[in-house]
């Protein structure tokens, strides 16, 4: 799984939690929260989601790095690659 | 593990259960909803009578904000249970009014009007309505942990007007209080954004249709529910709810439970009981509505306005549970009809009365007496409602009438369980859900979320918090 796949299936995710958002233009260096109107219920849900969609666990400590796209996908890649 | 055994047992099928359920089941949890009646919706319910269909509870949602304004509790409730707003098909109403002899405040979707009203009405008071309006919008009213403040006492800094406290505080109250005289502030804030800040809407076809969009979501999710099949007792082993005892009989277990019955009520059906703790948190607030179906739409005579009209006719608004069956002299008329539904219209008139009510006086009556005050008060409460609308000749409205039914303090605990028929249940909120067992929880009434969109976002912030979040969170 490239870091663009990451990106592309956290956006996914973020569409089906808050579909009134507009996800067009996100800056993928910015943080999430700075540019959509997400709140601590909706990073749960991301991290629930990622859970129960991918099989990927996200510990309690680990959630400051889906702060951004580019973060998320940082973090994420390599939890793919040990996984596959 | 068997049968008998899930990961979260929910007590009652009420708009808190179903979100709560909606959220453990979206998330893998197996789940069961034991309702001890045959229909859902618990205090939002409607029921068919005559071939008519009735909303109960119900006379507007609140909480209601158009399409794009974000990070209010509609939005989020829409969020967490994966709902298109669509769904609920809103309308918004056209006006409401608190009406006191001799003045009256109209207020809308649209905060500006109110705030215009009490500008024009009360000049003196305005500076200080400023500064109570930041406090409301600055408090954190979701916190889980906030210590209760008496709202009088807040007010009280900022307005000196006792007739416009008074008017501020009679929908509130109606819309939410299970206290007497006054309100936790906490409280007060979560009713003053529900109504004034936010705002109301109906789905045409009323309660059920948001019914149906929570049933359909829980059965898509693979929620079971167990409709008839009610909890007899709460069995405590090692300060755990152990066991749970149907009321057939039946035994199950559960690793979490998750209550909405009411804090008394899911007090004494634990065993040992706890009586004592039931006893000191018990809700003495009970209502009496009317209902009257007319062949035609109010908008015939002049009625056509007012979506709720929140009425008092003496000096200070007294919220307390009366010394007589029904207190006549306040109210909450609601006319359903009175939604901006668009090209649709409701087929019939509605006209619905809302009084404070006394349970002892109504509980214990021979059934014949029952009936025959259900009628000398139907037409009692109706009679003082229509004091703050343009008059109608009786003969007009006698002419137009198809149907009328009305309920009591009894009906209510009959269909809700709630002690004393306590509409709004126990005075005391328990806001963290938390109880004397470690895996049981409350959620609905008595955590102390308001309103239908308040009773869906209980459910889900006790799922989300006692049972998703944290280290468990993850299964």
């Amino acid at each position: 799984m490239t870091k663009d796949d990451c990106k592309k299936l956290v956006i996914d995710i973020i569409s089906d939690i808050a579909p009134d958002e507009d996800l067009s233009a996100i800056k993928p260096e910015v943080r999430l929260r700075d540019q959509l109107e997400l709140d601590s219920m909706d990073f749960l849900d991301i991290v629930m989601e990622l859970r129960k969609r991918h099989g990927i666990e996200v510990p309690e400590a680990d959630y400051g790095r889906l702060a951004s796209l580019e973060s998320c996908a940082d973090y994420l890649a390599p939890k793919f690659s040990t996984k596959a | 593990m068997n049968d008998s055994h899930y990961d979260v047992a929910i007590i009652g099928a009420g708009m808190s259960g179903l979100a709560a359920g909606i959220r453990l089941a979206h998330f893998g949890r197996k789940v069961c909803i034991f309702e001890r009646h045959n229909a859902p919706g618990g205090l939002n319910g409607f029921y068919s009578f005559s071939g008519r269909k009735y909303d109960v509870g119900l006379h507007a949602l609140t909480n209601y904000v158009a399409a794009g304004v974000k990070g209010t509790p509609l939005g989020k409730l829409f969020r967490q249970l994966r709902i298109d707003r669509e769904e609920f098909a809103l309308h918004p109403q056209k006006q409401s009014r608190i009406a006191f002899l001799g003045c009256s405040l109209k207020f809308t979707n649209d905060f500006a009007v109110l705030e215009g009203e009490v500008a024009a009405k009360f000049p003196r008071q305005i500076s200080g309505w400023h500064n109570l309006v930041g406090a409301v919008r600055a408090y954190d009213d979701v916190a889980l942990d906030a210590r209760p403040v008496s709202a009088r006492e807040v007010v009280a800094r900022h307005l000196s007007d006792p007739l416009l406290v008074d008017m501020i505080f009679c929908p509130l109250m109606y819309y939410g209080s299970a206290q007497e005289r006054d309100m936790d502030f906490g409280q007060f804030v979560i009713m003053f954004k529900a109504l004034y800040l936010e705002g109301f809407a109906r789905p045409l076809e009323g309660v059920r249709v948001i019914l149906r969009v929570l049933l359909e979501k829980y059965r898509r999710a693979g929620g079971e529910r167990r409709m008839k099949c009610g909890v007899a007792r709460i069995v405590e082993r090692g300060g755990r709810a152990a066991q749970l005892v149907l009321d057939s009989g039946e035994e199950i277990t559960a690793d979490h439970v998750i209550s909405s019955i009411g804090f008394a009520e899911t007090m004494q059906l634990c065993e040992p009981p706890q009586s004592k703790a039931a006893e000191e948190n018990t809700g003495a607030l009970s209502y009496a509505e009317t209902i009257t179906v007319f062949d035609r739409e109010p908008v015939e005579w002049g009625w056509g306005e007012d979506t709720i009209v929140f009425f008092n006719d003496s000096d200070r608004f007294d919220y307390s549970c009366p010394t007589t069956p029904v207190d006549l002299r306040s109210g909450v008329i609601c006319i359903p009809n009175n939604f901006v539904y668009g090209g649709d219209r409701l087929p019939e008139g509605i006209f619905r009365v809302t009084c404070l009510a006394n349970y002892a006086m109504w509980a214990h009556q021979p059934e014949e007496a029952y009936q025959a005050d259900k009628v000398w008060w139907f037409d009692e409460i109706t009679r003082s409602a229509r004091r703050f609308l343009p008059i109608v000749d009786d003969a007009v409205l006698a002419r137009s009438k198809l149907a009328t039914d009305m309920f009591t303090p009894r009906t209510i605990k009959k269909f809700t369980g709630h002690l004393n028929g306590a509409i709004y249940g126990a005075p005391q909120k328990v806001r963290n859900g938390r109880t004397h067992l470690s895996n049981l929880y409350l959620c609905g009434t008595d955590q102390g979320f308001l309103g239908i969109v308040g009773a869906m976002l209980s459910g889900i912030s006790m799922a989300n918090y006692h049972v998703l979040q944290g280290s468990s969170a993850v299964k």
